[in-house]
Formats: C-alpha cells, sequence, structure tokens
C-alpha cells in the first residue's frame, strides 16, 4: 500500500483550477520528482497536500488516514513534514532554535511543565536541544558549532535552505515535501544538496516528494518523475521516459509551428 | 497509476468538526435565536399597547438611520486608508471631532454676528468648508508626521502609532479648548424646523443630513471612478507595488487619499454638531470606533459598502437595543447602546467575516 | 551656513512646539511650581528646555552613522543661535496674536497672563523681544553644549539631572530624609531649591561624574562574575534586602501608596506582555480580565454584593476568580483566533467595552451593584488581622508577591518550548502552523495565562481599595497597559518594569497621579506623543529583550545579510557577519 495516495485532488482559485484532478501515489522509501512548467501547479499540490488550502474535492490518504481538510499543524503531525518554495524560516529566532522549534509536536511539555521544572520538563527540553544538533549535524560543519546561536537571517542563502529542511526534518516525518530545495544554489551546492536528499531517504528512512526546475537535480534524485501542466497530471515514469515524453515537450516547450501545406 | 488500497476511509466531508468552529456555531445560533425572540416579544408588547407607539418606533428609525448616514461618511475614511495601506487609522476619530471643534469657532463668530441666523444656508456651507478644510489638514498632517516614515514597518507598528496620534489629538484639543463641552448654535432657519416628506415629519437638520451625505457620496462616487485621482487611488489599493512600477506617484495618492477621508470625515463633524449640538474632545473616540464597525459590516476597502453599513450600524445600535434586548425583557435597554455596536461588530466578524457587499482588499492583504 | 533649511526647520518645529505648550496651558500650570529659587520655574524650564534640545540636534546636524560626530562649540552656538532665533520668532508671533485678538471664549488658555508669562513680564511688543532673545540665547546654548568635550557634556548632563531631580522629587526627598534641619537648608520655605544648594548639587553631580565614569559598568561586571558565596554576592543580597525594606520603614505613606499603583502596572504590563509581547497578540480590551479579577473578588467578599453573596475569604475566593478569568480568556480568545491583528485589535477592546457596560448596567446591577458599584470589600486576612490599603506598606509587599509570580511564568514560559512556540507564532503564523504547531492551542494558551496574570491584579486592587466603580475598568486603563509595555520593551519582563516605573511613577497613572503632580493634566497627552514617538524612533522599548531590536531593525541588518527575494546566488564561502 502506497504511504500517500491523492485521487481526484481539485481545487480552484477564484476563476482558476489549480489543481483540476490529480491521482498520485508514492510507496515508503521512494523519492519522487513533481516538475512541469511555471503555473503548474505544482506548489498548490504541496500546499493542499500539506493542509495549507482545503481541497475543494479529492482524498488524500496518507497512512490509510484521509487528511483533507485537516489542520497543517495536524498533518505535520502525521507525519508529513515541507519546506518552502521562497524560504520561510524564523528570522529572528536562533538556528538551534529554529530546529527546536520543529521538534515542537513531538513533545509535550506545556505551561505548568515550565512553571515547575519538573523533571520531565527539563529532561524533555535537553533531549530537543540534542536531537536538533543532531539534525543539523545532517549538515555536516555548515550548521554546527557557533552557527546554533546565529539569528537566522543572518545565514547565507544556501544554509538558509539547509536550515529550512533540518527544521522539517525536526518535525520526524514519514514523509518530506521539498519544494524547489536548490533554487538560487550555485552547482557546487546544488550536486551537495542533491547527495543529501538521497541520504535522507538512505540514512533516514524518509521518503521525499521533490519539485524541482532543474533537470539534472530530477534525474540524479528520482526514483520516479510526475509531470503536471495546468493543474493535470500528464506524464508520469522514470525519467528517461518522461524526458522524452511529447506531451510533456510541448508543455515546456511549446507546438512547432504548423507548416503550410505542400502543394 | 493510482492504486485502490484496501482499507480506505470514504472522501472527507467538506467541513471537518472541531470544537473552535462548534463554539462559533453555537453563538451564531444563540445569536440568532435571541435576536429572533426579541423581535416577536417587542412585536407582542406593540400589540398589546405596551412600549413604544407606531409613531416613536418611527421616529426612532429616522434618527438612528440619520446617525447612520454620518457613521458612513466617518467609515469611507476608514475604508479608504484600510484599502490602500492596510491598517486601521486609530485616530480618523479625532479627524472627525478635529473639524467639528474647529468649525464650532466659526459657527459661534457667525451666531455671534448675526449671520448665522440671517443666511443660515451660506453660514452653514461656510463652517462646512471650515471643517472639512481642519479635518482635512489634521488627517495629512498626521500622515505625514506619523504614518510615513512607518511604511514599511510590522503590521502593528502603524496600528500602535496611530493610537497614540488619537490619544495625542484628544488631548491637545483638550488642552486647547479645555475639557467642557462646546455647544454649537441651535441650527438655523429651516434646519430647526420639521419639514413634511411623504407626510412625515422630520426635523430639518436631519433632512440636511441625508441630503448632504447623499450628495458627498455622490461626490466621492465620481471621484474615485471619473477622475485620475480616483482611478490612481484604487490601483494603490490593488497593488501598491506595481501601481508605482506603472507610474503612479503613490506617496500623492496616499496623501489624496488620507486627504479625502478626512474631508469626509470633516463633513461628518459639522452635521454631528448640527444635529447633537454638543461636542468635546471625546466626541471622536466612540463614533470612530463604530465607523470602523461600520466599514467592516460594508466591507472594508468598499466604499458604498462603508456607506450602507454606516446606515445598517446605526439602526443597530438605535433601534436593536428597543426592539431585540427589550424585548427580551432587560431593563434600561438604552444604555446598552454601545455594547450592541460593539457586539454587532462581532457579529459581522463571525457571520459574514468579508462584509455585507464584500471586501476589496490590496493583494498582499488577502489571506 | 552648513544646513541652513534644517535648521530653519527645526527652528520652526520648535517655535510651534513652545507655542503648543503654551496654548494648552503648560506653561502657566508649570509655573506655579518653583525649581530653583527664585527665577527657575518649571514652567520657564520646559518652555526653554525646546530651543536648548533644538539647539543640540542642530548643531549635530545630520551625522553620518559610521562616523563620530564633530564637536564644534563655536558652530554649534551659531547654528543653534539661530535656530534659536527662529523659534523664537515664531513664538513670538503666536504671542503677539494671542495678545491682539481675544480668544478665551474658545481657547479659555490663551488669556493675557499666558502673555505676561511668555513675555517674561514685559508685555508686548518689548517683551516679544525679549523672548526671541531668550530663545535664541537657549539654542546657543544648546549647540554650544553640543561642540563640548564628552567629560564636559557628562558633568553638564548629569548636574542638570540631580539638580532637577532633587528640585522636581521634593516631595520623595522630604518624604525619606524627614530630617527638618537638613530640609531646611536645601529647600526654600515655599518649595524649591534654594539657589546655593542647587549650585553645590550642581557641582558635586559634574564631579563625581567625572570620577565614576566607566566604573558602574565594571562594577556591575564584578558582581555578576562574583564567586557565590564571597563578599560582594553578600553585599548586593543586603543592599537588595535593605531595598525591599524600605517601603515598611522609611518611605512614607504618599510614596508607599505611588509604589502600589506602580506595581499594579506592572503586574498588568507582566501580563499583557505574555498577550502582546510573547504572543503577538494586540489585546486592548485587556482590561476586561483586569475586571473579572476586582468584581469577581468584590462579589465573593463582600457582604453587600447583591444576590451572589457567599462572602469567602480572599485567599478562598482567588482561586475561583483565577479560573473565572481563565475561562473569561477562553471566551474572548475563541472567536478571535482567525482574525487579522488589526481586527483583533478593536474586537479586543469592544470586548472591553462590552463588559464595562454590562457591568454598569441597571440590568445586572441585582449582582455588580451598577453605578454604585461593590463596596465593604475586605482586605486580605494574614494571620489574624486583614491587609488593605489603609495599611500601604504592607499591601505593597503582596503587590510584589504576586509581581514575582508573574515575572517568573513568564520569565520561564518565554525560555520553554511553550515560549518557542508563541515566538514562531509571531514570526510567521502559518508556517508556525505548518511546522505543527497548533496556533489555535497557542494563542488560547497566551490569553488564558494573561487574563489570570490580570487577574492577580483585579483581585488585590478590590482587596486594596474596599469600594471597586466601573469607571476604573475603561478603556483608557487598557491603552496605558499598553503604552507601558511597549515603551518599557514589548517582550521584556526588566523593560515592562522599567516602563512602570517611568510612566506610572513619574507621570501618573489613568486614575491616579504620579510623582510629578503638575503633569496630571497633560500625561495622556504626553503619553500619546511618547507612543509615536517611540514608535517612530525605537520601537523596542527603553528596555528590549534582544529578539525583539533584532525583529524591529531587520531591514537595516538586512542590508549586510544575504537575503532571498527569489535567486539571490549566495555562495557558502562567504557568510555574512552578524
Amino acid at each position: 500500500m502506497p504511504l500517500l495516495d491523492i485521487v481526484g485532488l481539485k481545487k480552484a482559485f477564484g476563476g482558476v483550477q489549480a489543481l483540476g484532478g490529480v491521482d498520485f501515489h508514492i510507496d515508503d522509501g521512494e523519492i519522487v520528482s513533481v516538475i512541469g512548467p511555471n503555473g503548474a501547479g505544482k506548489t498548490s499540490f504541496f500546499n493542499v497536500i500539506s493542509g495549507l488550502y482545503p481541497s475543494d474535492e479529492g482524498d488524500i490518504i496518507f497512512d490509510g488516514d484521509n487528511l483533507a481538510h485537516h489542520l497543517p499543524n495536524e498533518i505535520t503531525r502525521r507525519g508529513i513534514a515541507r519546506t518552502f518554495q521562497n524560504v520561510r524560516l524564523f528570522p529572528n529566532l536562533t538556528v538551534l532554535e529554529n530546529v527546536m522549534v520543529g521538534q515542537h509536536c513531538r513533545t509535550r511539555a506545556g505551561m505548568l511543565g515550565a512553571i515547575l521544572q519538573t523533571k520531565k520538563q527539563r529532561a524533555e527540553e535537553k533531549m530537543t536541544e540534542e536531537k536538533a544538533k543532531e539534525i543539523l549535524s545532517f549538515f555536516g560543519t555548515r550548521l554546527a558549532g557557533y552557527r546554533f546561536d546565529q539569528p537566522a537571517f543572518a545565514l547565507s542563502y544556501a544554509n538558509r535552505r539547509r536550515l529550512e529542511i533540518a527544521r522539517a526534518m525536526a518535525t520526524e516525518p514519514r514523509l518530506l515535501l521539498l519544494d524547489e530545495p536548490t533554487a538560487g544554489m550555485n552547482p557546487k551546492e546544488t550536486i551537495e544538496l542533491t547527495e543529501q536528499i538521497g541520504k535522507l531517504r538512505d540514512e533516514r528512512g524518509l521518503t521525499v516528494i521533490v519539485i524541482s526546475h532543474e533537470m539534472k537535480v530530477v534525474e540524479d534524485v528520482s526514483d520516479r518523475v510526475v509531470v503536471l501542466d495546468h493543474g493535470v497530471k500528464i506524464a508520469e515514469g522514470h525519467y528517461d521516459y518522461v524526458a522524452a515524453n511529447e506531451d510533456v515537450i510541448e508543455a515546456y516547450l511549446g507546438r512547432p509551428a504548423e507548416k503550410p501545406d505542400d502543394e | 497509476m493510482s492504486s485502490s488500497p484496501a482499507k480506505t476511509k470514504p472522501t472527507a466531508r467538506r467541513f471537518r468538526f472541531n470544537w473552535v468552529d462548534g463554539f462559533l456555531w453555537f453563538i451564531r445560533v444563540a445569536a440568532l435565536i435571541a435576536i429572533v425572540v426579541g423581535i416577536t416579544g417587542s412585536v407582542q408588547n406593540y400589540i398589546a399597547g405596551e412600549g413604544l407607539t407606531a409613531v416613536q418606533w418611527r421616529d426612532l428609525v429616522i434618527s438612528s438611520t440619520s446617525t447612520g448616514l454620518m457613521y458612513g461618511l466617518i467609515a469611507l475614511g476608514y475604508s479608504m486608508v484600510y484599502g490602500v495601506l492596510g491598517f486601521i487609522n486609530f485616530a480618523h476619530g479625532e479627524v472627525f471631532m478635529a473639524g467639528s471643534m474647529v468649525g464650532f469657532i466659526a459657527a459661534t463668530l457667525l451666531f455671534e454676528n448675526g449671520f448665522w441666523d440671517a443666511n443660515p444656508f451660506a453660514a452653514v456651507l461656510f463652517v462646512l468648508i471650515i471643517s472639512m478644510m481642519t479635518s482635512t489638514i489634521v488627517a495629512v498632517l498626521v500622515e505625514r508626521i506619523a504614518y510615513k516614515p512607518l511604511r514599511n514597518s510590522p503590521r502593528l507598528i502603524p496600528l500602535i502609532t496611530s493610537i497614540g496620534v488619537s490619544f495625542f489629538l484628544q488631548y491637545a484639543f483638550a488642552g486647547l479648548f479645555g475639557v467642557a463641552s462646546q455647544s454649537y448654535p441651535p441650527a438655523p432657519g429651516a434646519l430647526g424646523e420639521d419639514v413634511i416628506i411623504f407626510g412625515i415629519p422630520i426635523q430639518g437638520t436631519k433632512v440636511l443630513v441625508f441630503v448632504v451625505a447623499m450628495v458627498s457620496m455622490v461626490g466621492l462616487w465620481y471621484f474615485v471612478t471619473r477622475t485620475k485621482s480616483g482611478r490612481a487611488m484604487r490601483a494603490v489599493a490593488e497593488d501598491k507595488e506595481i501601481a508605482g512600477l506603472m507610474g503612479i506617484d503613490v506617496d500623492r495618492t496616499i496623501v489624496v487619499t488620507f486627504a479625502v477621508g478626512g474631508a469626509m470625515a470633516g463633513v461628518a463633524g459639522l452635521l454631528w454638531a448640527l444635529l447633537f449640538r454638543v461636542v468635546d474632545f471625546q466626541t471622536g473616540f466612540l463614533p470612530g470606533l463604530k465607523a470602523f464597525t461600520a466599514a467592516v459590516l460594508g466591507g472594508i476597502g468598499n466604499l458604498p459598502g462603508a456607506m450602507l453599513g454606516g446606515v445598517l450600524l446605526g439602526l443597530f445600535e438605535g433601534v436593536g437595543p428597543l426592539l431585540v434586548l427589550g424585548g427580551l425583557g432587560i431593563p434600561a435597554v438604552s444604555q446598552l447602546k454601545d455594547a450592541v455596536a460593539f457586539a454587532a461588530l462581532f457579529l459581522v466578524l463571525i457571520f459574514r467575516p468579508s462584509g455585507l457587499l464584500g471586501e476589496r482588499l490590496g493583494s498582499e492583504d488577502r489571506a | 551656513m552648513k544646513d541652513f533649511a534644517f535648521t530653519r526647520r527645526l527652528g520652526l518645529i520648535a517655535g510651534i512646539t513652545m507655542s503648543f505648550t503654551a496654548a494648552i496651558g503648560m506653561i502657566e500650570n508649570f509655573n506655579k511650581r518653583v525649581l530653583v529659587e527664585p527665577f527657575i520655574l518649571m514652567g520657564y524650564v520646559v518652555l526653554l528646555g525646546v530651543p536648548i534640545l533644538v539647539g543640540l540636534i542642530s548643531a549635530r546636524g545630520r551625522p553620518n552613522p559610521l562616523e563620530k560626530p564633530i564637536r564644534d562649540s563655536r558652530a554649534g552656538a551659531v547654528s543653534g543661535l539661530i535656530a534659536g532665533l527662529f523659534a523664537g520668532l515664531v513664538t513670538s508671533v503666536f504671542v503677539l496674536i494671542v495678545d491682539t485678538f481675544d480668544m478665551t471664549q474658545f481657547f479659555p488658555n490663551m488669556r493675557p497672563a499666558m502673555v505676561e508669562i511668555m513675555t517674561f513680564g514685559f508685555g508686548v511688543p518689548i517683551g516679544l523681544l525679549v523672548l526671541i532673545l531668550v530663545t535664541g540665547v537657549a539654542g546657543s546654548l544648546g549647540g554650544f553644549i553640543f561642540g563640548q568635550s564628552d567629560s564636559v557634556r557628562r558633568g553638564i548632563g548629569q548636574a542638570t539631572i540631580w539638580v532637577l531631580g532633587f528640585a522636581l522629587f521634593e516631595g520623595v526627598v522630604n518624604d525619606i530624609l524627614e530630617i527638618d534641619p537638613v530640609l531646611d537648608v536645601i529647600y526654600a520655605p515655599n518649595g524649591g531649591l534654594l539657589p546655593w544648594s542647587a549650585v553645590v548639587i550642581g557641582a558635586v553631580a559634574w564631579w563625581l561624574s567625572g570620577r565614576f565614569q566607566g566604573k558602574s559598568k565594571i562594577l556591575v561586571e564584578k558582581v555578576q562574575k562574583a564567586d557565590k558565596w564571597s563578599g560582594i554576592r553578600w553585599g548586593t543580597y543586603l543592599l537588595g534586602v535593605v531595598v525591599l525594606l524600605l517601603p515598611l520603614f522609611v518611605l512614607g505613606g504618599i510614596v508607599n501608596e505611588l509604589l502600589i499603583n506602580v506595581a499594579f502596572f506592572v503586574l498588568l504590563g507582566l501580563g499583557l506582555n505574555i498577550v502582546v509581547g510573547y504572543a503577538g497578540l494586540l489585546d486592548l480590551g485587556y482590561v476586561a480580565f483586569f475586571a473579572v479579577g476586582a468584581y469577581g473578588i468584590a462579589v465573593l467578599t463582600s457582604p453587600l454584593s447583591g444576590t451572589i453573596n457567599p462572602e469567602f475569604s480572599w485567599w478562598v475566593a482567588l482561586p475561583i476568580v483565577m479560573a473565572l478569568a481563565a475561562l473569561a480568556g477562553l471566551v474572548v480568545g475563541t472567536p478571535v483566533l482567525k482574525m487579522r491583528g488589526d481586527y483583533l485589535a478593536i474586537v479586543t477592546l469592544g470586548f472591553g467595552e462590552i463588559v464595562r457596560i454590562l457591568l454598569l448596567s441597571d440590568w445586572l446591577t441585582p449582582i455588580f451593584g451598577g453605578a454604585q458599584g461593590v463596596r465593604q470589600i475586605p482586605g486580605i486576612p494574614f494571620f489574624g488581622t486583614e491587609i488593605s490599603g489603609i495599611d500601604p506598606q504592607y499591601f505593597i509587599y503582596f503587590t510584589l508577591f504576586f509581581v514575582a509570580i508573574a515575572a517568573y511564568i513568564s520569565y520561564r514560559a518565554e525560555g520553554s518550548r511553550v515560549g518557542r512556540s508563541w515566538a514562531a507564532m509571531r514570526e510567521d503564523e502559518d508556517v508556525a502552523e505548518a511546522t505543527g504547531i497548533s496556533t489555535i492551542q497557542a494563542k488560547l494558551l497566551a490569553f488564558v495565562t494573561g487574563a489570570i496574570v490580570a487577574s492577580f491584579a483585579g483581585a488585590l486592587f478590590a482587596a486594596k481599595v474596599g469600594v471597586i466603580f466601573t469607571n476604573s475598568f475603561d478603556v483608557l486603563v487598557s491603552i496605558i497597559i499598553l503604552v507601558v509595555v511597549i515603551v518599557g520593551g514589548m517582550g521584556s519582563i526588566p523593560g515592562v518594569a522599567v516602563g512602570a516605573f517611568v510612566l506610572i511613577g513619574i507621570l501618573g497613572g489613568p486614575k491616579s497621579q504620579g510623582l510629578l503632580a503638575e503633569f496630571a493634566q497633560y500625561k495622556l497627552l504626553i503619553y500619546g506623543a511618547l507612543l509615536v514617538f517611540m514608535m517612530l524612533k525605537r520601537p523596542e522599548g527603553l528596555l528590549p529583550s534582544v529578539r525583539r531590536s533584532r525583529e524591529l531593525h531587520l531591514e537595516e541588518l538586512e542590508q549586510d545579510a544575504w537575503l532571498d527575494k527569489g535567486g539571490d546566488f549566495g555562495n557558502d564561502e562567504v557568510e555574512a557577519t552578524t
């Protein structure tokens, strides 16, 4: 049974049909890329799955439960985490705090625990901090050591993207949605992150859906590729198949002009 | 290919239930029940010959409507500023008060030298112009000094600043004019008497309120839809950045917005003073809040909505307590007038948050 | 002339300000208070303080933030002189108008007495020239001072502060010293410092400023680094204990009353700080929770409280009242969960007003006493006696106790998981929700906690005053609490305390006087102006929390950091420096 099974997902914004009935599935441990020209509905797809917008129609079945119309924080609690196309960190919190916030849905200490400083609360705080540091170590020394206490806005662009992924990892998800994780990175950083996406699956057991415009990344990282255009799926399969698919090429590049009939 | 998993829950219901929504539904239902019960109670009272007579109800409706029209005029300013800049100008009520207070000076002077009674319409017109000019100047000054530097600040900051401005203006006027209430001279000439319209005697001032409000509305409509500045205003309200890129002087447009809103408030200031005769430094506070409620009621950013909202709010707070709460058997309901007005805001935001005629917001402000 | 337009504009602003303060009667009122016999009257100090300040600013010009300002006394004096003359010109035009036209019908303060004062007794037209001259001199004085060296400026600053302090806070000094012979030496019989004592105080302050410059910082560091049980630590603890015992033994009734008021606002400020400062929810109806606490205690403890009349003791009623406040927090918080910041503010303001109107109404008079309020509220029972406002020197300790609790709750909450979720929500609500934080729970928790803290204050208030009326619970109070929190520093516990001390203690609260009783009439005006000023210049408050300063000056810092607005090709090796 697939980890995530989406049937007939529809979402319209005013007059625009962002998603016009999308079927999608991903199995545990897969890495699937979602590609498509601008305006295809890729980010809307993520937005609806993660609960930011309610769907108009369709089922979102995750691990057996239908998560349609759940609140975003509930969906995260169930095990789906995401990053954003235009990196949305908590700019004034430190690097460490950003990641610790991710642990919120996996911890329980409340107001009373904080006030009374119970053993349980203190232990939990310590554990939260350790876990955050451990997750940040996934990115090597880039976000470690003195960086822990730096405010997030002081980070370089690439580090911000990594931090966002770290924060998502901290929610201990089963499924990770990465929205254009390599956008804006230079080639060296892109290669590094592509490898790390693989490691997310191999070392951490995550299932990943990636939205990307960079075909090299898509080729290197995906088990399978899904192509959206104008809110519907137009192709699906291995990268080589999709890259050669006529409909896909037409979606990106358009159709060749009609040649005048030969007389 | 999508598989059909063995065990799936059926398609999710459109409305997922959580206790927050439940609480809100409870309030909606309770409010509706209260309103219905209250109205039937009042109707029963009326039939039984208790409570207000038909004539009293009629007069109540008329005076509530005229108050509501004034709320509407003030609400225009709130609506415009919120539409263009995205925050509530708390100090707008004081802009209204300022026009009224300075108009008071003009009115008293005219009264003392006899001009007031000799040429009622000219006198009122003159004071109207003074009131409008004052309000406009105050509104623009406030924008230049307090709001312009904060254009890019996080959302709460301009709101808090406007609270500070509101206070400052209130107590500045208190310091200048003293804390005592100022009385306008009684409405001159025909305005003081009743005019017969459709067989109903209506106080001349109230007729004036209606006429002036309508004229202002038409004038404003013309300005917003037909003039270049008005179009610029709508463009800036829609998307400030793009409007700027299209060559619109955003800064000047914002000033114009405040000026026009201020002018409308100045009109309301004069009308209020003619109708209620008494103004003091706090006159702007409650009407300001209520006018904001009216703007939300009609749909923030929506100008006809602001006017409609104003009239409706006037009716709610004027007629509502007696009609609904009186019918429920609550004693001394007119004390609760203001509470009803605030409750109206709350109920609008629960029943129909985008207002009756729908919001018109800029792209950043849309959820 | 370097920047004539700038100077001229400063002069214009100064002139308008001076005219305004005269028009509202401030100068005339303040002049009733003598600061230093026989000439230095408080009104003149305020009046001429404006051109002095403007002279300072004019001399500074528009400095480059990266460079130290140039200090040139002569140029500064000239610049200040021009600004001052201009200000004087504007003001004298105003005075001339007031003298020529009788506007007292509309503006009661613009009367001959005002002209008299503004012309320093010389009357129009000579007095106008005097005014212009004096203002010019004041301006050039300001500019001259700006041009002096650091140590001189520090000395002048300290001297002014101490002299003004002794003069303005004569009441407190009287209260503390209570030794008549000493007081007679310092102060004149009708109030105000004797001239020579002013000179002595000023000179001593100047001298001390030179000697102890920088030493205070070193001292604080020494204390912080000292071992737990060393002599320095013990010294500070002892000092703390002494300060704590002051109200009981040293301070008089008036000052204690004032301290209790200040403490109330610290308490309320801490509560609102949780809602506004931590969670970012602008609640303008906060006073409603205060009312719940006060009326709750009143109804539950007073024998005269109408239909509900259990007559519990304060301690028994307190947990009930806390529960009621928590419930109120839920009731207020739930409907506003989805509202945008501005709407949230107005709706909560409406709630606050609805509560007050209901408490005042005839409808609910059987329970709450309506316009008559609730009387005979007993004090707090304590080992046999009842402590209430009659004994402010004891009552203050109760208040401080609850302030400490509120501060502790705030401190612990902020540094915990709860505090992080609030901070995340404040930064970006949608993303916080997406990261697994239930914003519904977080917001409600903030409302409930804030409500409970407010109920502490309400409960104490009811016991202290013994009689409560609805006019202690209007919108004004909510807004003053907000001003305290914002001026002191949003999200900062010491900030709130400082804000309360400075504002309520010195200027006065909504219904009470501060140390400077003369300001009572104008304090709300000053609050409004202060709020605007703070928002424009220093929105993080006087004593900000570190996080907040970052947030509010984000744009400036963003120039340095690599910021993405879609496609900034940042390089790993080149990191931003913080």
